[in-house]
């Protein structure tokens, strides 16, 4: 990652009449990043040892963790990148967690290689519904998504076949004994959670990526320089149901059970929205940091039910209000630290000294 | 079963959508703000006016009075206290805010009145039926509903095209920055304007309380109800709102009675998302901005 | 080509002028786009602000209308500061702008659109009918839309609007902009059937030819200072002229 990707004109440009402009550069990394780098691996090794240490509920409830860290790098991707604010996620979190159940359970694919099959299901679903979606804006289309994941919920809890509003248990995963299943289904968990902050990397580092912040910042600026942006945000939005879509496989593997008004329940929504707001929104780390801070919560309080979601939904909204670039964005703003390098910065490199006066005839530009 | 008698019935439920579509139309058209805890404003209404009936024991006449004016000071003080520093250019900050709204409304009211099924008693009014001929009747409430929608929306219209405050409305939705160089205070009018939607939304939710039951998650889906009516009908259009609610109610009934009670919410779902498909700015779109 | 003298007319107090800016700095967050403005109206002066694109002109205006807020200095009217007030106050104090672009409300009929202008409730002479007489061509277009009206048409109507609330100050932000001469000419017109009301006017303007046969005094605005200040009399067209481009 600390690798530097350069562009633009390197070296000295020399205009007529004597004068040199300062070469510049554009470069991504610092010495910064490459310690975060190291830091990382360390810390995904260590969480990747935790079934052989430590007990069989403390790695259920990390895979909850994992969930939520892809939750809300899926959502922020949504909204802080893409300014599309989606409360309907759990549309493609609950196709995950039933397609899941009807590839391992109705097709027999095994089910740790089913939660990829769920997610690609999950953004194939995705493709046709989005332009719809997006013939609507802003506030429309956050409802519009509502009532996506709402169809969605419907037509699964009508279906005989999946054990209607009653739900069903992925009888496939329960048949793996536990010794398997549970370090099993843990490191998926972490491969999803990992490979939900490295989507977002590669995808803001891409050319997507760049044309993402300008959608965000001007529509009709990025339109007008050339950025394709219904493609952009199609990627998008078919990354983030895929997203979705393996973290609900994920979780369902991890409980066993799915039923439409938990799998396709609005508090996963809640608990997004809410992670990113505390964690920041537009950053990487916002949303990590959003997800511990929940996660920890979550631990601590959830079983006072009603009261608990009251809390979250006053603390989201006073941070809405007051603080809406979170806790990250705190973070950036009084330290400008990065600890992802996604953004493009300019490298001015000194002048050399005054060049001859090229003889007029043959001035470069 | 007579498939006028489903129509009609299917209409007639139109009437209460429109009654909630109302509210979203009104504050979206002056503010260009989407109030996700729109239908839960309206289920809090119901709550409002069911615990003036049983432990005030006030009939239901005065406590749907109370609710109403009551609604209309929370409309007021939510929007100047709260929901004014939510707008500007950003879309992201209304819409996490009214959302935070709604799960505080939804679980406020669960820890007071738990999660138990409501409903509001209005006596023999509820079933009375009226004879149109041998085949078809049609229910006295239902028709009210309809009747009470169709002057809401007039009542509505008429402000806004005749009295100076209803112009100022206008004006405020078309230019804010030039409204205030005329002395129109936006932060006044906005709070106005959402003190009047949800003096709308309470009507609905107290017609909704007294024709069906309802409980503290109720809220969300008169929210999707009313934002399908009001896509449907088109946007800057109150009467379109009328329309789209129509399309909505019958779409539902007759989905019911065809393939199902399960499935009669969905075909609704699917009329909504054929209109967002092939005629996108609705039925009445309007040309000019609103 | 008429001449008034600063007048003490309808009420005006003695010796204080109806406008003043002191030391003014106004900044678009990091960019400072005024720099320690001052100047005073009298009253029912006409005042001209000239200079080129991005001199501060039509900044300086939306200050004084309560838009924009100064970071520092005062902006007094009739000798007091109004810093304080809202924009939608200042028009009941009595001063209403015409904003750049005319802007107005496109879902109103032209009729609709000066009712409103008397939103913000001072008396006066003033009322649509009054507007009708100053600018005939509005009448017939009463029941119109005023989204579908001529450039020029808006114009009137974007003033006329403003003269509903009765002001004592009219803001006239570039109001020639866009606009055919003939057009320009019957507005011009109107302006100068202003101040024999008693009515002050800061009129901002790009055509500075037309403007300075309307104006008692003229400042120039060069990169958000003033470059020129004084009587059009007195002032020669080198002097405008440098003042304008900084030379």
């Amino acid at each position: 990652m600390s690798e530097r990707a350069t562009l633009g004109g390197g070296g000295h440009i020399a205009a007529g009449g004597g004068l040199t402009v300062p070469g510049f550069r554009v470069a991504r990394s610092r010495r910064l990043h490459l310690y975060v780098l190291i830091v990382s691996v360390i810390v995904v090794a260590v969480l990747a040892s935790v079934p052989m240490w430590a007990q069989v509920g403390t790695s259920r409830t990390m895979i909850t963790l994992f969930g939520l860290v892809a939750l809300a790098q899926m959502w922020n991707l949504l909204g802080g990148y893409a300014g599309l604010i989606s409360v309907g996620q759990q549309a493609f979190i609950g196709i995950g967690a039933y397609g899941l159940w009807f590839l391992a359970d109705r097709l027999n694919i095994h089910p740790f290689v089913a939660v990829i099959g769920a997610a690609a299901l999950a953004a194939l679903i995705a493709l046709p519904i989005a332009p719809l979606l997006f013939r609507l804006r802003g506030g429309y289309f956050a409802i519009g998504t509502w009532v996506f994941a709402e169809i969605m919920r419907i037509i699964v809890s009508n279906i005989q076949a999946t054990g209607g509003g009653s739900g069903t248990t992925i009888m496939s995963a329960a048949g793996i004994p536990f010794e398997t299943r549970i370090p099993g289904t843990y490191w998926i968990g972490l491969t999803v959670a990992v490979g939900s902050i490295l989507i977002v990397y590669f995808l803001l580092r891409s050319k997507v990526g760049l044309g993402l912040t300008a959608i965000r910042d001007d529509d009709l600026a990025a339109q007008s320089s050339g950025v394709n942006i219904f493609r952009s945000k199609l990627i998008v939005f078919v990354v983030a149901a895929f997203g979705c879509g393996a973290m609900g496989a994920v979780v369902s593997l991890n409980l066993l059970f799915i039923q439409p008004s938990a799998s396709f329940s609005i508090n996963w929504t809640a608990f997004a929205i809410f992670m990113v707001v505390i964690g920041g929104f537009g950053s990487i780390e916002g949303p990590l940091i959003g997800a511990v801070i929940f996660f920890a919560l979550q631990q601590s309080l959830s079983q006072h039910g009603s009261t608990y979601m009251l809390l979250l939904g006053a603390i989201a909204v006073v941070m809405a209000t007051k603080a809406p670039r979170g806790i990250w964005g705190w973070v950036v703003q009084r330290w400008d630290l990065h600890l992802f390098p996604v953004r493009r910065g300019l490298v001015i490199e000194a002048p050399p000294e005054r060049a001859e006066p090229a003889p007029p005839e043959s001035a470069s530009a | 079963m007579n498939w006028v008698n489903i129509v009609l019935q299917g209409i007639l439920l139109g009437g209460l959508y429109a009654l909630f579509a109302l509210g979203l139309a009104l504050v979206f058209g002056v503010m260009r703000l989407v109030n996700l805890a729109h239908g839960d404003l309206g289920i809090l209404a119901g709550f409002i006016a069911l615990a003036l009936v049983q432990s005030a024991h006030l009939p239901l006449v005065w406590s749907s009075i109370i609710t109403i004016v009551l609604m209309f000071g929370i409309g007021y003080v939510l929007q100047r206290g709260l929901l004014n520093f939510t707008l500007g250019t950003d879309d992201t900050r209304p819409i996490v805010v009214t959302f935070g709204l709604s799960i505080i409304i939804q679980n406020g009211l669960l820890v007071a009145f738990s999660a138990d099924s409501r409903g509001l008693d209005a006596g023999a009014l509820e079933n009375a039926s009226i004879r149109i001929s041998n085949q078809i009747a049609v229910g006295w409430y239902p028709l009210l509903v309809f009747v009470v929608a169709i002057v809401s929306i007039a009542t509505v219209q008429l402000f806004l095209n005749q009295t100076k405050l209803g112009k100022a409305f206008r004006a405020t939705s078309d230019d804010r920055e030039a409204a205030e160089l005329v002395g129109i205070d936006n932060r006044h009018i906005y709070a106005l304007a959402m003190a009047v939607a949800l003096v709308t939304v309470a009507i609905g939710g107290i017609a909704l309380a007294i024709r069906t039951t309802f409980d503290p998650s109720t809220g969300p889906f008169n929210l999707i109800f009313a934002f399908e009516a009001v896509i449907m009908g088109g946007m800057g259009s109150l009467w379109g709102t009328l329309l789209g609610g129509v399309v909505l109610g019958v779409s539902q009934v007759v989905g019911a009675q065809a393939f199902g009670t399960g499935w009669g919410i969905l075909c609704g779902h699917a009329v909504f998302l054929l209109v967002l498909a092939l005629r996108p700015s609705g039925f009445f779109a309007r040309t000019v901005t609103a | 080509m008429q001449r008034r003298g600063a007048g003490l007319l309808h009420g005006g107090h003695a010796g204080v002028s109806i406008l003043e800016l002191q030391d003014v700095d106004v900044f678009y967050g990091d960019f400072q786009a005024l720099f320690s403005i001052s100047f005073s109206v009298e009253e029912g002066q006409t005042f001209a602000v000239i200079g080129a694109n991005g001199a501060g002109k039509s900044t300086m205006l939306k200050t004084i209308a309560g838009v924009l807020r100064p970071r520092s200095g005062r902006v007094l009217f009739e000798g007091e500061s109004i810093d304080h007030v809202s924009a939608h106050k200042r028009v009941g104090m009595g001063i209403s702008m015409v904003p750049e672009g005319r802007r107005v409300f496109p879902s109103l009929t032209v009729h609709e659109n000066l009712q409103i202008g008397a939103y913000g409730g001072r008396t006066g002479d003033w009322d649509v009918a009054s507007v009708y007489e100053l600018f005939p061509l509005l009448k017939p277009l009463a029941k119109r839309q005023s989204a579908s009206l001529s450039g020029g048409e808006q114009q009137a109507l974007a003033i006329g609007r403003a003269l509903m609330s009765n002001p004592r100050l009219v803001l006239l932000d570039e109001v020639s902009l866009g606009l055919a001469p003939v057009v320009i000419k019957r507005i011009y017109e109107a302006m100068e059937a202003l101040p024999a009301r008693g009515t002050t006017i800061l009129v901002v303007e790009q055509d500075v030819q037309h403007v300075l046969t309307v104006a008692d005094r003229v400042a120039c605005f060069l990169e958000g200072r003033i470059s020129l200040e004084g009587a059009p009399r007195e002032l020669s067209s080198d002097d405008i002229t440098a003042a304008y481009f900084g030379m």
